[in-house]
């Protein structure tokens, strides 16, 4: 035989079987999804190139059509605005509030598990049921915030805002709603963040005579830059891509001021039957989210010091 | 002037704190009083809303729980939650586990592409969604939630039950190995039963995934009797253009609060897995 | 250059004092070490010299000034810890002028200051690099540099050099001496390695939960422990301790030897000794055994040099010595050193 030919890799047999042993294990989540949110996508993608509806089965291939009418829809563009105001303005707030959340929490103090549990509570309860608790707390008669401005004097007596009937109050009040289920989350995963500087680095800031705003702006705040900006991604694509908060607020309205794409796509698509042209706006969330997630990653990859 | 200082910082620091809490808490509170409200007081626009007028009752809840679905809404809840647990952790499990130990080079590519599915959300999904499930004939059954929703649970488990394996040491394992057992089984009887906090953290956030889901149960169902809470209370709880407000709050409490409870025992954990990977 | 020191210091935390009532003064210039091992209440004693914690109870003085209630910012020292804490997203050039430009301090006069602190410490090619991309000796030499860049009146350094390779570390320390004889800066050091302790320090200040032991020189606390705890700490192997109430009295290994080493004239007291175990360590050879009587059955070690050629077999018994003036008695119930009659 010749020298050459025998086995000069030699297999390990346990290796092989290892790897067989990966891959079996990794396959049914990996076929799930590909299954579930690939194939669904591609759908997607298809339908939004047809002529789909929710009552016939019939499907005719259309170009771009659904799509040149979107672009041509005033309501879409205002959706789309509305949907990035949305996003950023209550992440930006989310943030700050985090982070100034999270540094007053990063002290031990007494009943401070009673604080988590209560600052925990909008992150945990269903977004459909904490956002009809703010309905009531909305509600063009009986606004328990209309009544304790009146009772305190803080509004005159002729100030009773419609939260979700007024167009920019709408929108602030959507806002507001937002960012208080998503305050949680961000808090804690800043805390994360914090508490994972040691101490030995503010020791030392403290001893090379740094005072409080120094310390925050050149010390806490960039190293905490990377976890922040995992929050903040989380809370964008959490943010731009619901539509509870909306639908159970104020339903897009009033007067379109609060749709969002994502409502919009469910209100065209599935209430209005055009599966098409739902599809078709839903898609417009993809691009962006995609953008956002390169961008924010980058970012914190680039603040990374470790 | 030092004592000057921490005082005026604690004051600060407790009014923050306070200041927050208030923002989070308030609306449960307000739930909390809503709830045992007689529904006259509720309406009544001169009467104080923080103080009960008229004396506290149990009418609302009464309505709750035996003139609405309500409770048949919770029981599909849980019985979609059980199901869909155990599919997650069926599948997120081992497949944490082969990325944890298995994997080698590809193994954190692989990761992160997991992790990116969430860049397709629910709100894009649901379309073609729709169409699929009638054509299964799952049209208006808690099966298509059960069918759908590992599609949003197994990823973030795959990524959460990862951490935890990796933290275990690989001594363990291979201890287990030199005594005899496969790496299979040393997977089964070594590994699994040492990470069951994780799969505990697991358990405990894809049910709260399930409780809170919105868009895919409005989309597919529509008869109140096959509901989830998540949709059941925002539409069917509201009697035209009467809302039962009592009864709403109470429902949105008695969801909530066992949830609350569950999670603040597992927070940290939850946490720990959202930040490890996502930097690395 | 500045005398520091703490009066009646206490530190109590969740009902147990960290730091009881220490007593300490230190010289100007002087290079003290405080010597103790892990929670003998060092680096908390250290620390609160920082203005880091905040005493329970007693005074911290620097120069004469009572600094207690001072934030770390107002007592112009500097601070080495043991991880370095150097500002990991900042580079050489930003960590060592972070104090400066803390103070107000800006543009050419920073940088003059930097560039002479880099300088003394070999690091002037390293200004632009990130802590991540430096070895463990280099970042030290970086936590040093920022120590002085704001020529503070003290230096206190916490256990610097236990994170380098052994290797290093000897190099290290000898840089480290030089450097502050230099300087002439009054400094304060923490370890719990005596040989550390002994090579650098002017006095050692011996700790163990919280409390002083002995306050003195290197020579001091070797040759005149003033109680068992620190006879025992510092030397290696440890003193040879044996109960014989109402006395403990003690004896160093490299003093008891073989009797063949000892001229027959001198005043000397006799072990019956039995061999168990021998170790070659190169320079030295240790002896473990048994002592019998008259003396009680306890294990003691020797240590005898190469220089010492006697033979010693495992199994053995032979006769061991020790000059008399070299026995140190303690009480048996409080340790405490008994003044010689």
């Amino acid at each position: 035989m010749n020298r050459s030919t025998a086995a000069v890799q030699v297999r390990s047999p346990l290796l092989e079987e290892e790897q067989w042993l990966g891959r079996m294990m990794l396959a049914p989540a990996v076929i799930y999804i590909a299954a579930l949110v690939g194939f669904p996508f591609l759908l997607a993608i298809y339908y939004s190139l047809s002529d789909a509806t929710v009552g016939s089965q019939a499907l005719h291939f259309v170009g771009f059509r659904n799509f040149q009418r979107i672009l041509e829809n005033s309501i879409f563009w205002t959706s789309l605005r509305n949907a990035l105001v949305f996003t950023f303005v209550s992440q930006l707030l989310v943030v700050i509030l985090g982070k100034i959340l999270a540094m007053a929490l990063y002290q031990d103090f007494r009943g401070k598990w009673l604080v988590r549990f209560l600052i925990l509570l909008p992150w945990v309860a269903p977004i459909s049921l904490g956002s009809i608790g703010w309905l009531w707390i909305f509600d063009p008669v009986y606004s328990i915030i209309n009544w304790a401005g009146q009772a305190s004097g803080l509004f005159g007596p002729a100030t009773w805002p419609i939260w979700l009937g007024q167009p920019n109050l709408a929108m602030a009040s959507v806002i507001m709603v937002d960012v208080w289920r998503l305050l949680p989350l961000a808090t804690v995963i800043i805390l994360a963040g914090l508490s994972s500087i040691p101490q030995d680095i503010h020791d030392a800031a403290q001893v090379d005579g740094a005072g409080f705003w120094r310390h925050l702006v050149y010390i806490n705040i960039p190293l905490v830059m990377p976890i922040m900006l995992v929050a903040l991604l989380f809370g964008i694509v959490f943010t731009f891509t619901d539509m509870i908060v909306i639908y159970v607020l104020t339903r897009g309205g009033p007067y379109d001021t609060t749709q969002v794409i994502a409502s919009y796509a469910y209100f065209t698509g599935i209430q209005g039957g055009d599966l098409a042209e739902g599809a078709a706006i839903s898609l417009f969330l993809f691009p962006l989210l995609v953008a956002a997630a390169i961008f924010l990653l980058t970012l914190a990859k680039r603040t990374e010091v470790t | 002037m030092q004592m000057l200082k921490n005082i005026g910082g604690r004051i600060g620091h407790f009014g923050i704190i306070a200041a927050f809490t208030a923002f989070t808490a308030f609306p449960f509170y307000w739930m909390l009083i809503t709830t045992f409200k007689q529904t006259n007081d509720l309406i009544n626009v001169k009467n104080n809303p923080f103080l009960y007028n008229m004396p506290p009752t149990l009418e609302n809840l009464r309505i709750l729980f035996f003139d609405t679905q309500y409770m048949i809404w919770l029981l599909n809840t849980l019985g979609v939650g059980v199901l869909v647990v155990m599919i997650t952790l069926l599948l997120a499990v081992p497949a944490g586990y082969s990325l944890a130990r298995l994997a080698g080079r590809w193994g954190q590519q692989l990761a992160i592409g997991i992790f990116l599915t969430y860049l397709i959300p629910p709100t894009i999904l649901f379309i073609p969604f729709s169409r699929i499930i009638s054509n299964l004939g799952l049209q208006d059954s808690l099966w298509s939630l059960v069918l759908v929703y590992p599609s949003f649970t197994v990823p973030f488990c795959t990524w959460l039950m990862m951490g935890f394996f990796k933290s275990v040491p690989k001594d363990i394992e291979e201890a287990a190995m030199i005594d005899g057992l496969s790496r299979f089984g040393a997977f089964l009887k070594v590994v699994v039963p040492i990470s069951s906090a994780g799969i505990l953290t697991v358990i405990i956030f894809t049910l709260t995934l399930v409780m809170q889901e919105f868009v895919y149960a409005l989309t597919f169902i529509t008869s109140s009797s096959q509901l989830t809470v998540s949709i059941g209370v925002p539409t069917f709880l509201v009697r035209g253009d009467v809302y039962f407000w009592g009864s709403l709050m109470g429902a949105c409490l008695i969801v909530s609060i066992p949830i609350a409870i569950l999670y603040n025992f597992f927070v940290d954990r939850f946490v720990a897995g959202f930040t490890v990977g996502a930097i690395k | 250059m500045a005398t520091v020191e703490a009066r009646s210091i206490t530190k109590s935390f969740d009902g147990s004092n960290a730091v009881d009532g220490i007593n300490l003064l230190v010289k100007e210039g002087e290079f003290l070490v405080l010597l103790g091992p892990s929670g003998s209440g060092k680096s908390t004693l250290l620390r609160m010299i920082a203005g880091l914690e905040v005493p329970t109870s007693g005074d911290i003085l620097i120069n004469g000034k009572i600094v207690t209630l001072l934030p770390p910012k107002a007592r112009n020292i500097a601070m080495v810890f043991q991880s370095y804490a150097l500002y990991p997203h900042l580079s050489v050039f930003k960590n060592i002028a972070f104090p400066l430009e803390a103070q107000g301090m800006k543009g050419e006069a920073v940088k003059s200051r930097v560039e002479r602190a880099a300088a003394m410490f070999g690091i002037g090619r390293l200004l632009a690099r990130k802590p991540r991309q430096l070895s463990g000796g280099e970042r030290q030499r970086v936590a040093l540099a920022r120590a002085v860049v704001r020529e503070p009146v003290v230096f206190l350094l916490d256990e610097p050099l236990s994170n380098l390779d052994a290797k290093l570390r000897t190099t290290a320390r000898d840089e480290l001496q030089q450097f502050q004889r230099r300087l002439g800066t009054t400094t304060i050091y923490v370890t719990h390695d005596q040989i550390e302790a002994m090579g650098l320090g002017d006095r050692i200040a011996v700790l163990n939960h919280g409390k002083l032991h002995q306050l003195g020189s290197p020579q001091e606390v070797y040759d005149d422990p003033a109680d068992t705890f620190v006879a025992t700490f510092i030397g290696s192997p440890p003193m040879n301790l044996v109960e014989e109430t109402p006395h403990t009295i003690g004896f160093r290994p490299e003093q008891f030897l073989p009797i063949e080493c000892y001229n027959s004239a001198d005043d000397l007291i006799r072990f019956p000794f039995i061999v168990t175990r021998l170790e070659y360590l190169g320079a030295d050879r240790l002896v473990y055994g048994t002592l019998t009587t008259p003396h009680p059955e306890v294990k003691v070690i020797s240590k005898l040099p190469t220089a010492v050629t006697v033979a010693v077999e495992k199994g053995q018994r032979h006769e061991f010595a020790l000059p008399r003036k070299d026995l140190k008695r303690f009480d048996s119930q409080s340790g405490l050193k008994v003044k010689a009659q």
